[in-house]
């Protein structure tokens, strides 16, 4: 898959919006690593929660240009990024300044990836709508990503795949068996150890042929 | 906001509200981008959307292009309607205006093309 072109994002605005790091990347090279299986699946609309720069929709929305392409973020600057970020690499992108995906009807997307703030802070620094909610994630640092696991049931399409990028900290092994009570299967596509922290990717489907 | 994108927007998250879906669009700005047609494309996403929705979301916007209310069984194989909704699903913009829910009349603004459909906390369900 192609790296997008950002040389458009004038670099102070990444005070304000999450600017593209390991976490982005691992997250692109899972969808790289998946590429076959996608395209197998030939999806019709494609959502990102929390595009920020919007760097992982556009390049989706490069690799499958018969996909829809749809985002949302809490915070309206990260919204407006990420669709400069898909006009500049001509990619046809919907934005929503939304919380997670709350506010769809049910069941039209067929692929939906989340780089959720994951880092393990305070509950009260959990739930704003600026550069913190990039990155602060609450207990476990999952308080924002147990809540779109809540939503993906009510969103995905019946044979959709959700990509979630975790870290070690919010315990992976929960996460899989929360979703394994909603009736998903689960995969670890891609894990890379960035410092300190071990950063993964893991891929959620209810059909039973992968 | 593309008409596509209207289609699979509710307000049900607002405490209170039961469907939430359709909601109304007041358009004070609506651009029409070009964006290349491909008929293989737009068939796909045709039987996707609630029609019904679409077309009254167009119409009230001004911007039906001709196409009929409801959708031609054999619609595929007919091009000039592929390419009324080709423009009405993906070229027709709302940039500024606002989206309101059909039961508790809360509006959501358009700003630069991006509705705001954040609620407060004591909206929530
Ligand atoms: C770790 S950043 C990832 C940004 C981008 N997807 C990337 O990979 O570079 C997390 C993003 O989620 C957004 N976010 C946090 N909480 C959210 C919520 N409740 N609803 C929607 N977006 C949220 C943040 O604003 C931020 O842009």
């Amino acid at each position: 898959m192609e790296t997008p072109k950002q040389n458009h994002i004038d670099k102070n605005d990444f005070d304000h919006v999450y600017e593209p790091a390991e976490d982005s990347y691992l997250l692109i090279d899972a969808l790289e690593k998946d590429l076959q299986y996608l395209k197998s699946k030939n999806p019709t609309f494609c959502l990102e929660v929390g595009s920020g720069s919007g760097i992982v929709i556009t390049a989706f929305g490069m690799a499958f240009p018969k996909t829809v392409c749809f985002s949302t973020d809490i915070n309206f600057k990260a919204c407006s990024m990420s669709k400069s970020t898909a006009l500049q690499n001509k990619v046809m992108l919907e934005t929503i300044n939304m919380d997670l995906g709350s506010c769809f009807i049910g069941n039209k997307f067929d692929v939906i990836l989340f780089n959720p703030p994951y880092v393990v802070t305070d509950s009260d620094e959990c739930g704003s709508c600026d550069i913190t909610a990039s990155w602060a994630g609450g207990i476990k640092g999952r308080e924002v990503t147990d809540r779109m696991l809540d939503l993906i049931p009510k969103i995905l399409t019946v044979d959709g795949t959700f990509y979630l990028l975790l870290i070690e900290d919010n315990i992976p092994n929960e996460v899989i068996s929360i979703m394994a009570d909603y009736g998903f299967n689960s995969d670890i596509v891609i894990k890379r150890r960035v410092r300190n922290e071990c950063q993964l990717v893991v891929k959620f489907f209810q059909d039973k042929n992968i | 906001m593309k008409l596509i994108t209207h289609n699979m927007l509710t307000s049900k998250c607002l405490k209170g509200v039961i469907t939430g879906y359709p909601l109304a669009i007041t358009a004070t700005v609506v651009k029409v981008s070009e964006v290349e047609y491909n008929p293989e494309f737009i068939s796909r996403i045709i039987p996707k959307l609630d029609w019904e929705v679409l077309w009254k979301a167009a119409d009230s916007i001004g911007h039906n292009e001709g196409l009929p209310p409801t959708i031609d069984p054999k619609f595929e194989d007919n091009e000039e309607f592929l390419r009324k909704a080709h423009k009405v699903l993906l070229e027709v913009e709302v940039e500024e205006g606002y989206l309101t829910c059909p039961e508790s009349g809360r509006q959501f603004p358009i700003t630069k093309g991006i509705p705001n459909m954040l609620l407060t906390e004591a909206e929530v369900q």
